[in-house]
């Protein structure tokens, strides 16, 4: 059952082969015996879990339901949860019981989503191997002694090793792709603006969007069609109509125009890696699409633009938490400057303090031209790189990740290189652009992603593109070993 | 060496919207502590800002009033720094981008004179919380119902040259905004409120002297003692061989004194950048158009057809249009009564009415004489039914009584005499008790018709008509 894809669950208990109680138990089973190996949920929320299932099948029961009534998920702990722990994989939250849902969680909830847990992530979502959580690091189910990727390692590590049908993650820098190409994952990055960031703890807010973390491009069109849209508390969010994205999947790709990024199979480009991606094109050009190579001139800037706009955006969005008013407060503070100074020393990790000291240095009066301001700009002109590719082709295509999943603690020490992991990711966020990782094959065992970049909003093909690939190669069907049975 | 003192205000008018800038708790004053504060305003985890619409046309409203550029794109920032009122630990206003830009305002000064003030910008921004240090045993207590309460921040030029023209200004945008009714304007409240900008230089230097800050001015009184207090203490400083260091002050009206609260190396270091949880604000023509299309009447463009329409003084309609209130009471006063009269209706207002609120610490709109009831009066002086002296009489019966001007007149028997006949015998009788005055009088002492017209006034209980005694007397005195 743990095999079957989210579409597949969904279609056996409407048929009611099974009930939304059984694969919700089946799963819980299974996060019980496998979890404690991966470390990948935080919080496991079982008798919710029951409830909503049995819930769901009481709905199916007197016929009605949607797509996704009675299937299980689960939610990156991001995501605030009514009622349960929403610890954002910090000490700062690690007593945060979240009053209220985050748009995502009430559009699921309503859709009939089952939650399974909240799962592990980099603290704050600020990392690439989920080894800054301070729940301890996630491992790849693909090879225990390796990272899943990050920052959604834990919703990456659940999926791959079937312990959760699918789940949802953020991206702001590659942190849904990243980890999906590194445990053989669809991993999808809408639009900015396309789903909600209510509730969505923030951590880069001009950067940060909601995604999911699925077995296959149909998986991840079904619950992008229920979490997408506007939302009044998201004045970020767009008034755009939400197409059924399932509804454009079997489209030929006859005609397609796919650029090559030339700028991704430069220096620091495993070979193997490399060679993958490019077989995946070449299934591309038999399933009619023509490749052009596409250069973006501007875009090797993309990770330091990133790493002075997401560390200024964080160092003011993490100002909230002072052990005031929720949170992790200090023990016995002699005044206000110790409160903060011992609450805020105490509660965060090595990398979320170092990315708000970054982005505190570059806001300051005399550096903010020189740093901010000119990231802004960079900004500008990777978008307009963009633009002019889109004007060419349909789609962008290269690889997901330069490596596959690396050692634990191989990185750890050495942020420069852990920040380039993120490389041909940060492109896509800097500009708001929809993108998605999609599994290409293996090398020596570990999983390769190819990535795939669209104009703004143009999910619905790029979906439609991942699902196209997914007919031709069995590469997302394949399950690590051990997790079979 | 004579000192010139240059001012400029920074004014905090909090917008009366019904809900908060960024979030729809209420914005009602006085509730329990924290009450009003939802998850948005306690800067929980995941939320976000969405901008109130209603702030951005208030914001336009001033902007227009004022002559001022409502910009057509604006942007809202974060200002970055920690305090327990401060829930998210940064502040959203507008910093380089401001909806008003450039505006200028007119005030009159005590002798009449007129002086033009810039204003450089107003812009937007949600208030802080409240830090509570008492009662609380060595903590502090922190209430965030006014966090996220809608405010526009006025900054002038630096054209004032003295403490009454800073108060002038502060008074005529107090005015302005509650004219607009964009703001309350009750600064017990808070609502409104005010930081000054002092320097003063040598007379004809034309680099300004050194600033300082002087915080939370909140009553036009204070205003005015707390910047003599600051530039008497800065020319002090400076002729006794110091410098002014830049500051912010603050003032403390108990003991009239400024002290230094922070020191510019003290200063925060804001961080602003633009906020990216919120779209640039961006305002079609159509929108502006709208806005302006509902502006009311302006007090100087009131003043101005008081003065042509009903051939007020400048000064008589300048104290009339200064409250829209005042204004709209006046004006139906002068509805009820004729426009040939509005002097009469003018000097009521401005007058007993004005003194009974005074005395009783009420606002026009409360008052216990509606317009309808003082016209009704004052009609009763136009036809003569009353003089103005026993006028007053019954109006202070009105205010006691809550009773019409004709009840009582009736019910006191106040109606005037003009029965020439009646009057004819008083005058006679008065003129038979007095034979002495009689012949001073006719012997050629002038002045004691007073004395005459006095004593049949007297004998008449005041309601002889005063025209008619005059002319009456003056024939029976002559013989």
């Amino acid at each position: 059952m743990h095999t079957l894809t989210l579409a597949e669950l969904s279609n056996g208990i409407k048929s009611r082969r099974f009930s939304s109680v059984d694969v919700t138990r089946h799963f819980l089973d299974r996060i019980e015996r496998l979890n404690p190996a991966l470390n990948a949920f935080i919080t496991v929320t079982a008798d919710q879990a029951l409830a909503q299932a049995a819930a769901a099948d009481q709905a199916i029961a007197a016929g009605k339901g949607g797509p996704l009534t009675g299937v299980p998920i689960a939610h990156k702990d991001i995501f605030c949860t009514d009622g349960v722990l929403t610890t954002c994989a910090s000490k700062m939250l690690s007593n945060f019981v979240s009053p209220y849902d985050a748009t995502v969680v009430r559009k699921l909830k309503e859709a009939g989503v089952v939650m399974l847990g909240k799962t592990n992530m980099d603290e704050f979502a600020m990392g690439s191997s989920n080894e800054t959580s301070w729940y301890g690091p996630v491992k790849n189910p693909w090879d225990l002694t390796r990272v899943p990727g990050g920052s959604s390692g834990g919703s990456a590590a659940a999926v791959a090793a079937r312990i959760a049908p699918a789940a949802t993650g953020t991206d702001t820098g590659g942190s849904i792709r990243q980890p999906a190409a590194l445990t053989a994952l669809t991993g999808v990055k809408p639009t900015y603006g396309r789903v909600s960031r209510y509730g969505m703890i923030a951590y880069a807010s001009s950067l940060d969007q909601g995604g999911v973390l699925t077995l296959n491009a149909e998986d991840a069109a079904l619950l992008l069609t229920a979490m997408s849209g506007f939302d009044e508390r998201d004045s970020t969010s767009v008034d755009l109509p939400v197409p059924d994205y399932t509804a454009t999947l079997n489209q030929p790709l006859k005609g397609l125009k796919v650029g090559i990024l030339k700028e991704f199979f430069g220096q620091g480009l495993e070979a193997s890696t490399e060679s993958l991606v490019r077989e995946a094109l070449k299934v591309y050009e038999q399933l009619g699409a023509t490749l052009v190579e596409v250069s973006l001139p501007n875009l090797p800037l993309s990770v330091p633009t990133y790493y002075v706009v997401a560390p200024a955006e964080c160092s003011s969005n993490l100002s909230r938490f002072d052990g005031v008013r929720f949170g992790y407060s200090c023990d016995s503070p002699k005044d206000l400057l110790d409160l903060y100074t011992r609450s805020r020393g105490e509660g965060f990790g090595a990398e979320v303090k170092r990315r708000i000291m970054t982005g505190t240095y570059v806001l300051s009066a005399g550096y903010y031209d020189a740093y901010y301001i000119k990231a802004q700009k960079v900004r500008q002109l990777i978008s307009d790189d963009f633009r002019r590719a889109f004007a060419q082709v349909d789609l962008l295509a290269g690889p997901t990740a330069p490596t596959t999943a690396f050692g634990l603690g191989a990185k750890v020490d050495d942020p420069i290189t852990m920040y380039l992991n993120d490389i041909y990711t940060i492109g896509a966020n800097l500009a708001g652009l929809p993108a998605l990782s999609l599994p290409c094959g293996f090398s020596d065992g570990l999983p390769v992603g190819l990535q795939l970049i669209g104009p703004h909003f143009a999910e619905a093909k790029l979906l439609n593109a991942a699902h196209q690939y997914q007919q031709q190669t069995e590469w997302h069907k394949r399950v690590p070993a051990g997790y079979e049975s | 060496m004579e000192w010139e003192t240059v001012i400029g205000l920074e004014i905090h008018a909090q917008l009366a919207t019904k809900s908060k800038i960024f979030s729809g708790s209420a914005t009602a004053y006085g509730a329990e502590p924290n009450t009003q504060a939802n998850l948005v305003d306690l800067g929980y985890p995941g939320v976000l800002p969405v901008l109130n619409r209603e702030v951005v046309r208030m914001a336009a409203k001033f902007g227009l009033a004022v002559g001022a550029t409502v910009a057509k794109r604006s942007v809202f920032a974060r200002k970055n720094y920690f305090y327990p009122d401060l829930p998210k630990g940064y502040q959203i206003s507008q910093y380089e981008l401001p909806i008003v830009q450039a505006g200028k305002l007119e005030i009159v000064l005590d002798d009449g004179a007129r002086k033009t003030v810039g204003i450089t910008r107003a812009h937007l921004e949600e208030d802080a919380g409240k830090s509570l240090h008492e009662d609380f045993q060595g903590f502090s207590g922190i209430d965030l119902n006014r966090a996220g309460t809608p405010l526009l921040e006025i900054v002038s030029e630096p054209d004032m040259r003295s403490a009454k023209e800073a108060v002038a200004y502060m008074k005529r945008i107090h005015t302005l905004v509650r004219y607009l009714e964009i703001c309350d304007g009750n600064m017990q409240e808070g609502s409104f409120r005010c930081d000054a900008n002092v320097s003063v230089r040598p007379k004809g230097q034309e680099k300004y002297g050194t600033r300082c800050e002087l915080k939370n001015l909140n009553s036009f009184r204070f205003i005015e003692k707390a910047i003599n207090h600051e530039v008497a203490r800065q020319i002090d400083v400076i002729e006794g061989g110091g410098t002014i260091r830049q500051e912010t002050r603050l003032y403390d009206p108990d003991k009239d004194e400024t002290r230094p609260l922070r020191s510019k190396e003290e200063a925060n270091d804001y961080r602003y950048f633009p906020d990216p949880d919120l779209l640039p604000v961006v305002i079609e023509q159509s929108f502006i158009d709208d806005v302006r299309a509902t502006l009311p009447e302006l007090p100087d463009q009131k003043a101005a057809r008081f003065v042509e329409q009903h051939g007020l003084s400048p000064y008589d309609a300048g104290t009339l249009s200064a409250s829209r209130e005042v204004g709209d009471y006046y004006e139906a006063v002068v509805a009820a009564l004729g426009e040939p009269h509005a002097k009469l209706a003018a000097n009521w207002v401005m007058g007993d009415l004005s003194a009974a609120l005074n005395k009783d610490g009420l606002e026009i709109t409360d008052s216990r004489i509606g317009a309808a009831g003082l016209a009704a009066l004052l009609n009763r002086i136009v036809d003569e039914t009353i003089s103005g002296k026993i006028a007053k009489e019954v109006f202070e019966a009105m205010w006691g009584e809550g009773q019409s001007a004709d009840a009582i007149i009736d019910a006191r028997g106040l109606k005037q005499i003009t029965d020439s006949g009646a009057i004819e015998k008083v005058i006679d009788e008065v003129i038979a008790a007095n034979p002495k005055q009689l012949g001073d009088y006719r012997s050629g002492k002038d002045k004691l018709f007073g004395f005459f017209v006095g004593q049949v006034m007297k004998v008449s209980g005041g309601k002889a008509n005063p025209a008619q005694v005059n002319d009456l007397l003056k024939a029976k005195l002559q013989g």
